[in-house]
Parts: C-alpha cells; structure tokens; sequence
C-alpha cells in the first residue's frame, strides 16, 4: 500500500447549512431569554424609581381608596420577619451542614441529604399551610409564625452549601489540628468551619434572598398588617404581601406604591447580599 | 449537629402528619371522588379539586413547552458555542431571573405581560392558530397562556442551569472524537453532547416541572382564577396552588379547611415524587455531584 493523499470531501451544502441555521437558533434562544430579564428589570427601575417618595418610605398605608401613604411599617415588618427566619434557620442550617460534612458519611447522612432535597422541593404555599396549622390555629397570625415558616425555606439550602464548601477543606488541615491534640469538635469549629466562612455565608445569603422575596409562605401566618406593630406574637406587614394586595387592587395609586415596593424589594435583597459578600471579602477569611 | 440534622427529618414529618391529619375530614366525606369531581361549592359544601388540578398539570405543560427548547438552546450557547469570555456572564444573567421574586413576576405580568397578550398576542394566535381549538374565544389577556408564559420565564434559570451542568460533564474527549470522525458543530453537539447528556437534561426538565407544579403568587395574580376547564388557553383558570393562596385565610367550615389542606397535601405529594425523579435522573449522569443553583 502507498500513502495517496485521498482527497477529503467537502462537507456538503445541507450540513454547513444546517450547522449555521442552529448556532441562529442557540443566539435566538439566549435573545429570547435575556429580552424578559431586560424588560423586567428595566420596569422596575422606570415604574419603581419615579414611585419612590419619602412618603412611601416613612408612612403606612392610608385607608382604602385614599391616595398617598407608604410601606415603612412593610419595610420594617419584612426585615422583623426576615430577621426571626435567619436566627432559626441559619443555626439549623449550618448546623445540619457540618453534620452530613464531618459525620455524615453513612446511611443516615444519605437520608438527611436526601430529606433536605425533598424539604427543598416542597411548594413555598405547602409550608404556609403547615406554619398556619402549627402556630397560627388557636392563637392567631403572627410574626413569629411567619419567620417561622420562611427558616423552613433556609435549612435545605444554607445545610448542602454549607456542606459543600466545608468539604472543601482539605483534610490535611483537619489531620494538622488532630495531630496538634485538639478534639475534633474544636476542630470542626475553629478550623473547619473558620476556614470555609466565606462560602457558608454565601450559601446563607442565597438562602436569604431566596426567602426574602417569599410571599406565598406569609399569606396565613404573618397575614399583613396596615399598622406598625412590634410584637412577634402580632400579624405584622410584609413588603411581599404588601404588594400583592396593591397589585390586586383597583387604585392606580396604589398599582403606583405596589411598583415602589418592588423596587425596594430587590434593593433590599441586592445590598444585603452584596454588603455581607463585601464584608466577607474584606475579612482574613480565605477558601471557597 | 446531630440534633440539627435531626431537625430536618423531624420537619418533614411534621409537615406529612400535618397535612394528612388536617385533611381527613375531607378524605372521609370525599374520598377518591375528592380528584375527579369538578364541582367547588363551599356554600353546600361540595368539594371537587378537578379543575385546580386541571388547571396546574395544563399551565405547567404551557411553560414546558415555552422553556425547554428555550433553555436547552441557552445552555448549548454557553458552553459550547460561547466566547470562554462571556460564559460566566451570560450564564450570570440568565440565572438572575431566579433572584426575582415570584410576586414581582405577577406584578409585571399583570401589567406589561397581559395587555401586551391582550392586544397583540391572543389576537394574532387566534387568527391564525385559531383551528386548533386551543387559542380560541375573547382575548382577555388573563388565563392560562398568561400563567404559562410567566411559570416558562420563572424555570428557565432552572433548566438551563442543570443542562448547562450535565453538558460541562460530558468529557472533552467526546467532542474532540466526533469532530475527528468530521462532523460539523452541531453534529457534535447532537451526537456527541445532546445524546450523552439526555437523561440528566430530562432531570432539569422535570425539576423546572417540579417549580411550575408548586408556584403560587404569579400565577394566581394572572390566570383569572376561576375553577373551570375549558380547553381554549385564553380563558381563565385555576391551579391548585392559586385557590389555597386565595381561600384558605377566607374559609370558614371545617369541611371547606379540610377540603383546601387535602388539595395542599396532593401539591405536596406530587411535587416529592417528580423532585425525587429529577434528582435520580441528574445524579445518573453528574455520578452524585451535588447539583448546584437549584435553590
């Protein structure tokens, strides 16, 4: 046999063709998809911005029909709500995370990662009905039935990102510790987790953005509230219902004030998360 | 820590018995009849929860139909058409639709979706898919087409996020070999990528479901809520997420409670059974990586 160069075919006419007419489509599919993000946002900045006054961030809400008035007990109430979800879900969380890291390797550990799995897939609306049938029933809406429910929504997310980022960790650093004769459970603490910070707490501003604009969770436990209120044991406002209602409703005014609100939503969420990210950044925590 | 792990099983649990101790009332009184009758009279206490599931299998296949090719198509782009330099933006971008919450959706739908499906939309499908029989009657605006499209834009960050994921774990090697063999890009893409990659893109498909299925606040805001099964996407409907948000805080009776609780606890329990679908089929082909950016 002799190397003749056999000459190679062109790919015919149909394929190249064919081969064009789909990298169009892929661009088409990414247009199609970024247009609604770019007209979303770009309402919320046009309707948003020019709804925003100060007397939309410092009063309540003016009775039925009646124009003017504004969200700030709203305002303040999502932050209460969102403030008692965090001081229970984010212990679970980190804490269920650092279980199925360092000690979960096992049969147990599958059905606690599985279990958060399926507690993450359960419908926002599901977990309101339960909130409202453990503490709402006998005693009323309240705050802290609200709250909550929404730490139900934190613990799946928070316990596999916080698991994720602490296996991360190289060993080594843990074996270093032992090796020092510290227990492992000041290793866990001190070293481990110390080492992944930064990740865990992203994984918990993922968790509270991801909560934070939840109305449906709200509409049977913390129920709204046209007043300011204090008292976790109270139904308090919440931005997210706040608008909902808004929306609904027939005023053109209040449509106005349900756009502002928006507006403040995604601003509260946005600088939360990019406040803790900075903070984190600027601490000596390194990793992840 | 144990007790925190703990903690998670003990919710779940909570939330079975929860769910099934409040709707007995309702599963005795109804039974199986509960799911195929479409009567909902809470005034002769009547209860039938056909439309709503109607209503919530209908507007979730709608945005499966918009989302799929859609998101399939982004995540092709990303990672295999993309500029290295605009991956991460890009893939950025579209997972930040998942940041916005679902009761700004419904605001947005309600006023620029809507009067755009009103005025523009609806009538030119009517005229010309009209023979159909599914785009047909008054051009409301609100219902169905309008619950499905919003629930698309709502899963596609889903969707795309888990096939972006499963195509990057298709080795190298793959592509490089169909190219050798001299297939053009989208041969390799369809032979060598696609094809490797389908169950763990059925897997992200059916997590998008799992999202759709369970959705409450932006559908409710646009899908007229009324509890009718009509076979046209224009008129108005009802899923089984929306009536909870919308009488559940109102429902007075027993009965009426019992019959609302039953209806969250089949959201609930269809929900567990295509997540835990989802999650098998992408394990399958990420070999148990964890999937991320399915919160």
């Amino acid at each position: 046999m002799h190397a003749s160069a056999q000459t190679v075919s062109p790919i015919s006419l149909r394929r190249r063709v064919t081969d064009h007419a789909m990298t169009g489509v892929a661009i088409l599919t990414v247009l199609l998809v970024l247009a609604p993000l770019v007209a979303i946002f770009g309402y919320l900045m046009y309707r948003g911005i020019g709804s925003i006054n100060w007397a939309f961030l410092t009063q309540t809400p003016k009775p039925v029909g009646e124009a003017g008035g504004g969200m700030a007990n709203a305002i303040v109430g999502s932050i209460f709500i969102l403030g008692i979800a965090s001081l229970i879900g984010v212990p679970f969380g980190v804490g269920a995370g650092i279980y199925l890291a360092e000690f979960g390797r096992n049969r147990f550990g599958s059905a606690i990662r599985f279990t958060a799995d399926v507690l993450n897939g359960v419908p926002s609306i599901v977990i309101g009905i339960v909130g409202w049938s453990i503490l709402v029933r006998g005693h009323g809406f309240s705050a802290l039935a609200g709250g909550v429910a929404l730490s139900i929504m934190m613990v799946p997310t928070i316990s596999r990102t916080t698991e994720e980022m602490l296996l991360l960790v190289p060993t080594a650093m843990r074996e270093a510790a032992y090796g020092l004769g510290i227990p492992r459970w000041r290793t866990t603490l001190s070293i481990t987790l110390r080492t992944a910070t930064s990740g865990v707490i992203t994984g918990i501003m993922l968790a509270f953005a991801r909560i934070a604009g939840e109305t449906a969770p709200l509409l049977f436990t913390a129920f709204g509230n046209t007043f300011w209120n204090w008292k976790a044991t109270q139904p308090t406002a919440a931005l997210p219902l706040q608008i909902y209602v808004y929306a609904n409703s027939p005023y053109d005014d209040w449509h106005r004030q349900a756009w502002a609100g928006s507006f403040v939503l995604i601003v509260l969420i946005v600088t939360a998360v990019a406040a803790v990210r900075y903070a984190v950044r600027r601490g000596s925590f390194g990793a992840a | 820590m144990t007790a925190c792990a703990l903690a998670v099983l003990a919710v779940l649990i909570l939330i079975v018995y929860e769910l099934i101790s409040r709707s007995g009332l309702s599963w005795h009184a109804f039974g199986f009849k509960f799911f195929a009758s479409s009567e909902w009279d809470p005034v002769s206490e009547k209860f039938g929860a056909l439309p709503f599931i109607y209503g919530t299998l209908v507007s979730s296949l709608v945005a499966l139909v918009i989302a799929v090719p859609l998101s399939v198509g982004v995540a092709v782009f990303t990672t295999e058409m993309c500029p290295k330099a605009f991956r991460g933006s890009l893939s950025f971008f579209v997972e930040l639709l998942a940041a916005i919450p679902s009761v700004i959706y419904g605001l947005w739908a309600m006023f620029v979706l809507v009067p755009l499906l009103s005025t523009k939309v609806e009538p030119f499908l009517g005229k010309t898919l009209g023979w159909t029989g599914i785009f047909t009657g008054a051009p409301y605006g609100i219902g169905m087409l309008a619950a499905g499209i919003i629930l698309a834009i709502m899963i596609i960050p889903i969707i795309s996020s888990i096939t972006r994921e499963v195509l990057l774990v298709v080795p190298q090697q793959q592509r490089e070999g169909v190219l050798a063999l001299g297939a053009t890009r989208w041969e390799m893409i369809r032979v060598g990528v696609l094809r490797n990659a389908r169950a763990g893109i059925l897997g992200g498909i059916i997590l998008g479901l799992g999202r759709a299925l369970g959705e409450t606040m932006a559908v409710t805001m646009v899908i007229g809520n009324r509890p009718e099964i009509a076979k046209s996407l224009f008129a108005p409907g009802y899923t089984m997420a929306s009536v909870l948000a919308n009488e559940f805080s109102e429902a007075t009776g027993d009965t009426y409670l019992s019959a609302l609780v039953e209806i969250g606890l089949a959201l609930f329990l269809v929900t567990i059974v295509v997540n835990a679908l989802a999650r098998l089929l992408v394990w399958s082909v990420t070999r148990g990586q964890p999937a991320k950016g399915t919160a």
